[in-house]
């Protein structure tokens, strides 16, 4: 077996142990990434000099008994849209393709705080916006399963450089399912926790009322343990309320009596039945482990679409607007103005899907529409958000696909903004509540993709779907 | 035949509330800083920084919504309102338009044509720009943050004013409230009080309002009477000509007495509000009104009244000393330690209203103790000194608060009492001068002065005036 | 409902985005708006009468930083991103008032 092999709970017990260094793993994901990066473009920056100087520092700390954390001495990849001092955080996009914060988010200070290796920074779809990372400005993305299709998105390098060996885990951020999407694409394990559990600060903000930063890895395990370590309670992020348990505590091989629903909203048109035959395939696991399965009609399904593009535009054509070339970031050549600089600035420094968004976004909070789009849009969710407090009044978990279909192939994708938004049907509505939510393997389409399987709980419940996926991810073990 | 026309005025006007911090960021709000040297990734707008509100923003605003009769909004929200400007890191700004912390409100005024209210409409909490500034070199220009995020509440009035004076009536009103509360130091010159008057004219009787404007950069009192009268002219001149008013801003320009519209294309004036999903509702409970409510201060007309009752100042100086905080504070407190209130008012509606005229200071930078006043009241109510070396002690007192005990120690200027040696100096004096010792005698009273200020001249200014004349009558009467 | 984006539409919403498109990419604005909007449309198929719009989803208030100064002076790290720097400010392209 080799090191790459390992969980990073696995890992870090081992280097705790002294049978391996943290040094050694770094240079072995440094390795990997030299054999692999060209072919997959996980990364946008990799600190390979950073790295290995952090390694050492931290391998003398844990040889000290300075540093006891559950992950001290793991490499760990971040996606490019959350800020890292010192580090280039691009966004993926060419309006960033020179900003170098000079601050740490919080996540990122958890991280070292917990001895951490940070390799570097992962590509995304541009600002997050995209389910493909085809809209990176540096570069697509490609799929380890399988490089002729996407490694979804927009955390799809965070998923990838998991699935490639090329860190032993990675931080995503999940606006619309940005987290899930990915991590089933590439057969991975994502979550999204509940909206304030982990520090929006320093995540370079898409849709402020549904960005949440989680874990990729490569089990539940790690997913409880690094969740442990990134969620807190931020005096700097006023919607920041942080963790409530312990949740490596719900790594409970064990679901007697766990109510899960199914919502046959998820189960109808548009599902591939490759991946239908799969998550169902997974209840049916669960529930030979002693969990109560249900069908329910959850309902509003296909509004949650539409609501989300409406919000989530609207709060990133304001998000967006501080990319003006004046304080950071790119600044266009030449412009006869100020608001011709603004415009060329951004005209030149933003990718197709952004510009869409914005302009989008910009439209329905314009004077005589805010009522008609916006507003309606904020009484859809309230709407969402309570078909679910009715669902969670009956049960402990919801069980659903993560996407209609396994990864499509690059290319295919950008053509349809509606298609391409249609993919995220069952995540979307999940950011709209707030609600956690995870993504794990369920097993292997027929053309050798990964299919996703996605938990989803109650408000401050990841026990419940922690405790759900472990006992799945146990019984593949067994069986 | 010319009509008459009525002009229609409603401030808006932009309080800097005194927090030590910024609005969302811990910021100092301190002037004088080099540029930029107070600014953070939150308040330059860097990518991943988050606001997080300053709870005495809330209580400075709830406290000037309860002193000027509004009701408190317990929920409320912030909202984006975004436009592009270089002043504007994030090129949003923090405001509050859907739901404002105080509506409804009214302050009494009153002007020579009596008393009236002036209904407030809502005052809302928001944060103030960046200073942008002309660079002639290289013909561009700079931007410093360090103003980028300071608290601001930004009054909004109904349109019940019709003349310059009862909105310089309006602004004191709302001055000295806000200064009582301790709130702001609202100074239109620096900026931390800024009205934009909102203008339009009607036949008068008329039922409609007609279309208004809004004058922006308006830094003195002077300059608003002025902008007033201009663009009430203005309005005018264009109706009496067949021509409408275009609803616009027009910035103000004092040094040539005439406004411009501020016109772009680029400019849509559509702000695109939003609630701001980077901050938590404010709820604002009864127990914190009441609260907030404890704390208020005695106000001006309350005050001004007790100081007539309390003290038995006459209402011209009561009037006087009340307005301005500082003055008032520095009343009661010099007072308290010498219990000779109209002395101590004398000394603060004269002498010192005229050494600030001649530092060009206002009243709120008064810097010397109450203390040193009271001490040299005393030295003087008590014969220590005479009036006017109280009066040059007193300069001293305003200029460096050096304790007038120790000064007139060391400096010798205690009163002369010395009758025999006063009758000598005199008598020399007199015999000095037979023309004025003729005018005297010949009815001219004031020949008296005369010799007088040369007594005090010979005596180093310290001998007792009242000695004096006594001595002086005595010999010239013989 | 098909919805209709003009040119003025598309114009006016690039002022306020501060985006300049090629006429190719506003043709391409205008349809992908269309579209967007014919399908937000689909949101008044919802009777949404007598709901609160949820623009939080929990009910946390009252998130306050007391009055006190926390921050130095930190102007080298605000300006070092900045594309044109002049005497510790931003350099801009000329401003009016």
């Amino acid at each position: 077996m080799s090191i790459l092999d390992y969980t990073a709970t696995t890992l870090a017990a081992k280097i705790k142990a002294g049978e391996i260094s943290a040094i050694e793993a770094t240079k072995a994901v440094l390795e990997q990434i030299e054999k692999t990066e060209e072919l997959y473009n996980c990364y946008v920056t990799i600190d390979k000099d950073g790295a290995l100087k952090q390694a050492e520092e931290i391998q003398s700390k844990i040889e000290s008994g300075e540093l006891v954390s559950p992950l001290a001495g793991v490499p760990v990849a971040i996606k490019d849209n959350i800020c890292t001092e010192g580090m280039l955080t691009t966004c993926s996009s060419k309006i960033l393709g020179n900003f170098v914060p000079t601050f740490s988010a919080e996540v990122v200070e958890n991280l070292k705080k917990a001895g951490a290796v940070i390799i570097g920074k992962t590509n995304m779809d541009e600002f997050a916006m995209g389910s493909t990372t085809e809209t990176s400005a540096y570069g697509v993305t490609r799929n380890p399963k399988n490089p002729e299709h996407v490694p979804g998105g927009s955390s799809g390098g965070s998923a990838a450089a998991v699935a490639a060996n090329e860190c032993f885990y990675a931080l995503g951020s999940d606006t619309g399912g940005s987290i899930r999407q990915p991590a089933g694409y590439c057969g991975v394990v994502g979550m999204k926790p509940t909206y304030s559990t982990v520090s929006r600060y320093g995540l370079i903000a898409y849709g402020s009322s549904l960005d949440q930063i989680g874990p990729l890895c490569k089990d539940v395990t790690d997913c409880a343990t690094i969740l442990d370590i990134i969620s807190s309670h931020d005096t700097k992020d006023s919607t920041s309320v942080g963790k409530k348990t312990d949740y490596t505590k719900a790594l409970v091989n064990d679901v007697k009596g766990m109510k899960i629903g199914i919502p046959r909203d998820y189960f109808g048109d548009g599902l591939d039945s490759e991946v239908k035959k799969a998550v169902l395939n997974a209840a049916k696991v669960l529930e030979s482990r002693g969990a109560i399965l249900e069908e329910f009609d959850l309902g509003l399904v296909e509004y949650a679409i539409p609501a989300y593009y409406t919000i989530a535009a609207a709060e990133a054509s304001s998000n967006l607007e501080r990319f003006d070339g004046i304080k950071y970031g790119y600044r266009t050549e030449e412009f006869s103005d100020l608001h011709n600089m603004y415009k060329k600035t951004r005209s030149e420094g933003f990718g197709a899907e952004v510009k869409r968004r914005i302009m989008l976004g910009s439209f329905v909070l314009s004077s005589g529409y805010y009522d008609a789009y916006y507003l309606k849009a904020l009484k859809v969710k309230a709407l969402i958000k309570k078909a679910f407090d009715d669902a969670f009044s009956k049960y402990d978990v919801i069980l659903g696909p993560v996407a209609p279909t396994t990864a499509p192939k690059l290319g295919e994708s950008l053509s349809d903004p509606i298609k391409m938004y249609l993919g995220d049907i069952y995540t979307i509505s999940i950011n709209l509540a707030g609600l956690p939510a995870i993504s794990l393997p369920c097993g292997i389409a027929s053309n050798g993709l990964p299919i996703g399987l996605q938990l989803i709980g109650d408000c401050y419940k990841e026990n419940n779907i922690i405790q759900t996926a472990y006992t799945y991810e146990q019984a593949g073990k067994e069986d | 035949m010319s009509k008459t026309y009525e002009t229609v005025i409603g401030l808006e006007v932009h309080v800097e509330l005194a927090t030590k911090t910024k609005i969302f960021c811990g910021c100092s709000t301190a002037f004088g800083a080099e540029p930029n040297a107070h600014t953070c990734p939150v308040c330059t707008g860097m990518p991943g920084s988050l606001p997080v509100l300053n709870k005495q923003v809330v209580e400075y605003a709830t406290a000037v919504g309860l002193a000027t009769n509004c009701k408190i909004t317990q929920y409320n929200k912030f909202d984006r309102k975004n436009y592009f400007y270089p002043d504007n890191p994030q090129n949003y700004q923090i405001s509050q338009l859907y739901l404002p912390i105080c509506r409804d409100g009214k302050v009494e005024i009153e002007t020579e044509n009596g008393k009236k209210f002036i209904g407030i409409h809502e005052i809302h909490m928001e944060e103030d720009a960046g200073k942008l500034i002309h660079d002639e070199w290289d013909d561009c220009s700079l931007v410093d943050y360090n103003r980028s995020g300071v608290p601001l509440i930004e009054i909004v009035s109904e349109p019940d004013m019709r003349s310059a004076e009862e909105v310089i009536a309006y602004l004191e009103k709302l001055r000295l409230i806000i200064q009582y509360l301790g709130a702001s130091d609202c100074k239109l010159n620096e900026g931390s009080m800024r009205a934009d008057v909102n203008l339009s004219v009607r036949e008068a009787g008329a039922a409609e309002f007609g279309t208004r404007t809004e004058m922006k950069n308006l830094n003195s009192f002077k300059a608003i009477s002025r902008a007033i009268e201009n663009e009430r002219e203005r309005q005018i001149d264009l109706i009496e000509e067949g021509k409408s008013v275009t609803q616009e801003t027009r910035r103000w320009d004092d040094n040539k007495g005439y406004s411009y519209a501020m016109r772009s294309k680029e400019d849509a004036q559509d702000y695109r509000y939003f609630p701001d999903p980077d901050l938590t509702p404010v709820v604002i409970s009864d127990e914190w009104i009441e609260e907030i409510k404890s704390r208020q201060p005695e106000f001006r007309d309350e005050k001004k009244a007790r100081y007539i009752k309390e003290f038995g100042l006459p209402e011209y100086d009561a009037d006087i000393i009340t307005l301005y905080k500082k003055m008032a504070d520095m009343f009661e407190e010099t007072t308290a330690i010498c219990k000779l209130p109209k002395k101590v008012s004398n000394y603060l509606m004269g002498e010192t209203m005229k050494l600030l005229k001649a530092a060009n200071k206002e009243p709120d930078e008064l810097s010397f103790s109450p203390e040193n006043l009271a001490k040299l009241i005393m030295l003087a109510e008590n014969g220590t000194i005479n009036g006017s070396v109280a009066k040059d002690v007193f300069k001293k007192i305003f200029e460096e608060d050096i304790d007038p005990e120790k000064y007139v120690e060391e400096n010798g200027l205690k009163m002369d009492n010395d009758e025999e040696g006063l009758k000598a100096t005199i008598e020399e004096i007199v015999a000095k001068n037979p023309q004025s010792v003729e005018d005297y005698k010949n009815g001219k009273d004031k020949a008296i002065g005369f010799l007088v200020g040369q007594t005090m001249k010979a005596t180093g200014g310290k001998a007792n005036p009242g000695v004096i004349n006594k001595i002086l009558k005595e010999i010239l009467s013989r | 409902m098909a919805n209709i984006i003009s040119d003025e539409t598309i114009d006016y919403v690039g002022i306020l985005a501060k985006l300049e498109l090629s006429a190719e990419e506003k043709e391409q604005a205008k349809k992908d708006m269309e579209s967007m909007l014919d399908y937000i449309d689909k949101l008044n198929e919802l009777d949404t009468t007598g709901v609160e719009p949820m623009s939080h989803v929990f009910q946390v208030n009252n998130v306050f930083r007391e009055d006190v100064v926390t921050n130095g002076d930190d102007r080298e790290n605000i300006l070092k991103n900045a594309p044109e720097e002049k005497n510790g400010m931003f350099n801009v392209p000329k401003t009016f008032d």
